[in-house]
């Protein structure tokens, strides 16, 4: 199988990058544009957007609604393609990837936490925290220790045996992130974890974030509060899909 | 990911609706179930069907006389015993084992108080017993010095023995009045019962000179049966007959035969071919029905992607493979399919245990492996569809389905 090489061949240069991306960013951007539809109603969501950043860092997207913030982060994720523009992450235009590949991205090198948190309700924490480990072929034992240490990072091993709707909105999102972490991906994107929290529970989130910053995770966030973007080092401001 | 994870969430997806799976289900039991059931009941009808032919005896040939067709037709001949002299002739019909000549009638039988009308009074040779297959239970048959001397004796058939007997053990050497004449019971034959023919054990034979006296007279025979030297040899022994016949009645154009020759052999496979046709009809009617069962495995498949495209999304945004979608989509159909045939083959099982008057349904390996085949292939096909609809979504496409 041709594409089964070639994804062994992805797999491999996630074990090399880190030595070379102290040079070049983790993400690098350039002219990138999303645009919805066609003809009249067009909606151009980015037009037009350079961004680069650097293996570590901590940045937050802000910007009014419909400016374009989640478009942005669902391209750097590789949920989403461009429609124009080009797209480095760890140095390689995702555009080579096939599909499978881009699977093997998502799982290894992307930790995806959305704002809505996406559990499966019918999952237990641990399950829900186990199944992208699911997808990268781990088995019994081992996927269980893992998942159980990601739940353990973000204080919830007393809960793993319970179902979202048995947990908290906070709990739920630290879930999630947990099920983000789990595949030891060295990328964290995050839109607006927070939105749908309380202060005490966005706290606890923001702290977790905080310390997997001070572990060396680059993380990008986007989020609507000033005091949550004050505690990344850097802020980028979208209007109207483009970068001020 | 391995074939137990994509089975288990399979079988996870499957118990999340139990509901609609059972109703799913339904559709392939029933489809099944009625392939089995209604093949069983063709196959049935047919080894009934042919168990009644072969008691009867598979190689004797049965002539009987009939008006030839045609305005222009001459008269017909009828048999006669001079046809039986001629038969019997071993040189002309080296393949012929017995001949027995036929004559029938109604009568009354009484004894004491006791009356029965008797559909079927037989006059024939001893050798009648042996080409009909049939055996005595009690007592002995007549002679060939009971047919030269024209001796009133009788052997009876169960039905009647039990009518005018009780119990026909008792009968041989008694007395029974047969149209108001003194027959001696020489002996009662055992039962045939296998269905379809009703006479079989309803009549009374006697010696052919006897009944000829008493009730038939002699101007012609109704039958005359041939017997062969083995089932091997019935085609040969067929044509041999004609010959000496056609020779005998001064016959050119066998259309215009003033008799016939039935060969049980041809009889079973006309019949064999008329019910293999009826077969195939009951498993294609049946056929159908799984097809609409199929049909409902795919709508319940296509709805439940559409109600769980965000949980699609959200597997592949964590990256599960197109593969890993597809297979537990297929996998999830095929269970469904799998277990709708497994209770579908228990309940055709069931079902063809229940007899139907003569009918006993006979379950047929093949149509229970082709029911499950064809229910796994159903699910395989028509889940394929919702299945590959679901793993070629984009993620992000996916998780904003609403
Ligand atoms: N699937 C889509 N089809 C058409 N237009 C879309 C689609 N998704 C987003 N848009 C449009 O693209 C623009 C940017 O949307 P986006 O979701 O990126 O905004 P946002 O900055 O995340 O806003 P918010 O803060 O409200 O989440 C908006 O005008 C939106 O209406
Ligand atoms: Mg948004």
């Amino acid at each position: 199988m041709r594409s089964g090489r070639k994804a062994r061949a992805a797999e491999a240069d996630t074990v090399t990058i880190p030595a070379v991306s102290a040079v070049t960013p983790v993400i690098e951007v350039r002219g990138l544009r999303k645009v919805y539809g066609s003809g009249p109603t067009a909606v151009h969501a980015l037009r037009g957007v350079d961004l680069s950043v650097t293996q570590g860092s901590y940045v937050a997207i802000m910007g009014a609604s419909g400016s374009g913030k989640s478009t942005l982060l669902n391209v750097l994720g590789c949920l989403d393609t461009p429609s124009a523009g080009r797209y480095r992450l760890d140095g390689i235009d995702v555009r080579q990837f096939n599909e499978n590949q881009l699977a093997l991205v998502r799982n290894r090198k992307i930790g995806f936490v959305f704002q809505s948190f996406h559990l499966l309700a019918r999952a237990s924490a641990l399950s829900n925290v186990e199944l992208p480990l699911v997808y990268a072929g781990l088995r019994g034992a081992r996927r269980r220790r893992r998942a159980l240490a990601a739940l353990e990072l973000v204080g919830l091993s007393d809960r793993a045996g319970h179902r979202p709707n048995e947990l908290s909105g906070g709990q739920q999102q630290r879930v999630a992130i947990a099920r983000a972490l789990v595949t030891g991906p060295a990328m964290l994107l995050a839109d607006e974890p927070t939105g749908n929290l309380d202060s005490t529970s966005s706290d606890e989130v923001l702290t977790i974030l905080d310390r997997l910053h001070d572990a060396g995770k680059t993380i990008v966030l986007i989020t609507h509060e000033t005091d949550v973007a004050a505690r990344a080092q850097r802020t980028v401001h979208l209007l109207d899909g483009t970068i001020q | 990911m391995s074939v137990l994870e994509v089975l288990r969430f399979a079988l996870r997806g499957i118990l999340a609706n139990k509901m609609r799976s059972v109703l799913t289900i339904l559709g392939i039991v029933i489809g099944v179930a009625a392939v089995i059931l209604l093949t069983a009941m063709g196959n049935g009808a047919q080894s009934t069907i042919q168990s009644s032919i072969f008691s009867l005896g598979t190689d004797t040939l049965t002539i009987t006389g009939k008006q030839p067709e045609g305005k222009d037709a001459p008269p017909a001949q009828p048999l006669t015993q001079q046809d039986v002299t001629a038969l019997s002739d071993r040189t002309g019909t080296p393949d012929v084992s017995s001949v027995s000549p036929v004559t029938s009638g109604q009568a009354n039988a009484a004894r004491g108080t006791t009356t029965y009308h008797l559909q079927q009074v037989v006059g024939s040779t001893p050798s009648y017993f042996d080409a009909n297959s049939a055996k005595v239970a009690a007592g002995a048959v007549f002679s060939e010095d009971d047919v030269a001397e024209a001796r009133k004796v009788v052997v009876l058939g169960s039905t009647v023995a039990e009518k005018l007997f009780g119990q026909p053990a008792q009968a041989p050497g008694q007395q029974v009045l047969i149209d108001n004449l003194p027959f001696t019971v020489a002996g009662v034959l055992q039962r045939k019962g296998s269905g379809g023919i009703q006479t079989a054990d309803d009549l009374a034979v006697a010696p052919l000179t006897t009944i000829q006296d008493t009730i038939t007279g002699h101007d012609k025979l109704n039958q005359v049966l041939v017997k062969a030297n083995s089932s091997n040899a019935v085609s040969a022994a067929q044509s041999e007959v004609s010959a000496i016949l056609d020779d005998r009645h001064h016959i050119t154009d066998p259309a215009k035969a003033d008799y016939q020759v039935t060969n049980p052999q041809q009889l079973l496979s006309t019949i064999n071919t008329t019910l293999d046709a009826f077969t195939t009809l009951l498993a294609s009617i049946a056929g159908i029905s799984l097809l609409v069962g199929g049909i409902g495995i795919t709508n319940i498949m296509l709805v439940t992607v559409a109600e769980r495209t965000r949980e699609i999304g959200l597997r592949k945004a964590l990256g599960a493979r197109k593969g890993a979608i597809l297979g537990q989509f297929l996998a999830e159909s095929t269970v469904l399919s799998l277990l709708g045939g497994g209770i579908g083959v228990l309940l055709g099982f069931l079902g063809s245990q229940i007899r139907i008057g003569q009918l006993q349904p006979a379950v047929s390996v093949d149509s229970v492996i082709l029911a499950v085949g064809v229910s796994v292939l159903i699910g395989l096909f028509f889940g394929s569809y919702p299945a590959n609809r679901a793993a070629s979504l984009r993620p992000i496409e996916a998780l904003r389905h609403e």
